[in-house]
């Protein structure tokens, strides 16, 4: 289905990226939004205290992170499209209600505009260190999405499939934005309202009395329910069967997280977007996102300029991992490089996923600024040699 | 015999026999709770239950209403979702002393602050029960708890205060003793409008009554027939309740205050003018 026109700011605008993704939300048809102010995310919830009231939305500054992420999904079991903001320590306490969305499989998004960690870190500063706690951070074992943008443009258009992919999969989606992009300021363009495709909440056709919240009738993605809506349906973080009704058997334990898992890993490949730039037949690929992926593409026109066959393999999606798309490049590429603003995250799944069959090259940064691209360069460069030692330095 | 109660309309009958030990006060409750909500002029589907996490916790899971069991301590900010997303809803918190007061706390007082339209029972049983007897921020102080072994050594919340002066515009306290006063102020908390707030002593004989040498479930209701006086109206201030077993019950706070969503849409229509359609919920 298209947008809805009210929501919608048709036109080119001057945007920073925070403000972008309040945009993207808007368009998206999220109506509820609560949050808790945290730098440098707070943008993002300032626009929407602003713009929600007037297109018939509710924003709530709640009285922390982690009222603000159930207080998120309250509102989706009431029928709201929502989501909530935060940055690094705000996201640490929203961890255990990220496992409550992946158990009730609530669709709903999560923001977290990154800064330099740990604890308090560099509040004002960018990091990237925050992206296996977007995956792994809540207990217990459950599938996430994660986008990365790295401009305005992609702030907006992101936020909209985030809001797209969770009531496609009823799953909790995160947008991993960091400082840079949230601050940065471009030109984003908002199309008008029919260009702009919406999914809609899949909403179950039971009759009364005969609704089972986690019944998906051989589907991966059970029909939701909401509350008043006539079904007294019933719901819980406690492992439950298709009723919704708790139970603390092995087995039912074994379904009921299975298809958690299994809804996001057997759909990978539909959910997972890259973009790529000559990664066919490159020595070297450069594997980056957010932020860094603007400082790499910088450092790939310096080694393409000296000769270099230096591919770059953007990651929009973060989680699932591309994992089957790296396979096919491992053994017609001799190394992969990624530079991230920790000290190794993305790195070492990419580099579980080359296994051996490559060579990797990690480029750490604690954060608080971006890579220089010549420390990205020199890596190309000597990436390279080692893979084509018979290419003499001189050739470039 | 559960075919025969006049409210098993409002029971998951498919859920029982339900956990709780005998004598445990939670039944009563609920029993009230079904009845306050049967007679309350709401039609059931209207009604919706969030709880938290403990033996009261489990309440969602066993009646038949729109329920959600939720995380320790997040069934308020849960319900304040909720209840904004869809205002007809009439949203219940249901969950107990330690799930609440202690990792909850801060979500009852900004709720009350903001008096958001909700009703919120507790079930003060003064432990922790599903987790073992643990003390917990109403134990009385010097009674026996597994973590104070030597008893209690800090002092109890006293709630209706706490409840009042947070700004609930409903607050009142009874036991699983009183069921029929117990029933009549949840049906008052539900049908008004704004932050309302019931606090219902109930015996946890398995945990709290076994180590405080209180006996079965049966003398600890005997206990809440002598040491209880009803004092309607009472000052919040004077209803704090220790280990004497004393206990103040009665209706303490009914007033009138604008409620989250009316100050919301009264101050935003005259900020924003004739163009703002006051928010009656996303849909
Ligand atoms: S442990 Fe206490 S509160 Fe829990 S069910 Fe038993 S008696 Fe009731």
């Amino acid at each position: 289905m298209k947008a809805d026109p009210k929501g919608v700011l048709t036109g080119a605008h001057f945007l920073d990226g925070d403000h972008a993704c309040s945009e993207g939300a808007l368009s998206a048809g999220c109506r509820f939004a609560a949050g808790y102010p945290i730098t440098p995310s707070t943008e993002i919830v300032e626009r929407i205290a602003s713009r929600f009231p007037q297109v018939g939305g509710m924003f709530i500054q709640m009285e922390d992170e982690i009222a603000s992420s159930i207080a998120i999904q309250g509102a989706v079991w009431g029928g709201a499209k929502a989501m909530t903001v935060t940055s690094g320590p705000g996201f640490s306490l929203m961890m255990e209600h990220i496992g409550f969305a992946a158990m009730l499989e609530t669709p709903c998004v999560f923001v977290d505009v990154q800064r330099a960690g740990p604890s308090t870190g560099q509040p004002t500063l960018p990091g990237q260190a925050d992206m296996m706690q977007a995956r792994w951070g809540s207990h217990g074992d459950y599938e996430i999405i994660a986008l990365c943008p790295n401009s305005p443009q992609e702030c907006y258009d992101l936020t909209i499939r985030a809001f797209n992919l969770a009531e496609e999969y009823r799953v909790p989606v995160m947008i991993m934005m960091d400082e840079c992009v949230g601050h940065m300021t471009e030109k984003v363009v908002i199309p008008s309202p029919e260009e702009i495709e919406i999914t809609e909440r899949r909403y179950t056709t039971a009759k009364l009395g005969e609704y089972r919240p986690y019944f998906t009738d051989g589907e991966m993605v059970p029909p939701i329910a909401k509350a008043g809506d006539g079904h007294r349906f019933h719901v819980t973080g406690l492992t439950h069967d298709e009723r919704g009704y708790p139970v603390m058997s092995p087995e039912v334990q074994e379904k009921c997280v299975r298809r958690l898992v299994d809804k996001i890993r057997l759909n990978a490949e539909r959910i997972i977007s890259l973009e790529e730039s000559e990664t066919e037949g490159a020595d070297v690929i450069v594997v980056s996102y957010g932020i860094t992926s603007r400082v790499s593409v910088k450092a790939i026109e310096m080694a393409r300029a000296d000769g270099i066959k230096v591919g770059h393999l953007r990651l929009i999606t973060a989680w699932p991992f591309p994992e089957k798309r790296i396979r096919e490049l491992v053994g017609r590429t001799g190394a992969f490089i990624m530079p991230e603003l920790n000290y190794g995250q993305m790195f070492f799944e990419m580099q579980r996923v080359i296994d051996g069959k490559a060579k990797s090259y990690l480029l750490p940064h604690g954060g608080g600024t971006v890579h220089k691209p010549e420390v990205i360069y020199r890596t190309i460069k000597e990436a390279a040699l080692e893979c084509r030692p018979q290419v003499e330095e001189s050739a470039w | 015999m559960v075919n025969n109660n006049p409210v098993s309309d409002l029971l998951r009958t498919d859920r029982m026999p339900h956990i709780w030990c005998s004598g445990c006060g939670l039944g009563t409750t609920v029993n009230c709770f079904v009845r306050a909500a049967a007679g309350c002029g709401l039609p059931p589907d209207q009604i919706t239950v969030v709880s938290g996490i403990g033996c009261t916790g489990r309440v969602a899971g066993y009646l038949k209403l729109d329920s959600f069991h939720t995380t320790h301590g997040r069934p308020i900010p849960f319900a304040t979702g909720l209840k904004l997303a869809n205002p007809r809803l009439k949203v219940v918190v249901y969950s107990g002393d330690g799930d609440l007061f202690a990792i909850g706390g801060n979500h009852f007082i900004h709720a009350a602050r903001r008096n958001m339209d909700m009703t919120v029972i507790c079930v003060n049983n003064f432990t922790y029960g599903m987790t073992g007897g643990q003390v917990t921020p109403t134990t009385p102080t010097g009674a026996i708890a597994s973590t104070a072994p030597y008893g209690n050594t800090e002092d109890p919340f006293n709630l209706p205060y706490l409840a009042d002066s947070a700004g609930a515009v409903y607050v009142a306290r009874w036991t699983t003793f009183h069921v029929r006063q117990a029933t009549k102020a949840m049906k008052e908390a539900i049908q008004k409008k704004g932050f309302s707030f019931v606090e219902l002593v109930s015996p946890c004989p398995t945990l709290y009554g076994r180590r405080n040498r209180m006996g079965d479930g049966l003398d600890m209701m005997e206990g809440y027939k002598e040491n209880s006086t009803i004092r309607n109206g009472a000052d919040t201030r004077d209803v704090g309740m220790d280990i004497s077993g004393k206990i103040v019950c009665g209706k303490f706070v009914d007033r009138e205050r604008p409620s989250f969503l009316e100050q919301y849409n009264t101050r935003l229509a005259a900020r924003l003018g004739p163009s703002y359609k006051n928010y009656e919920g996303v849909l």
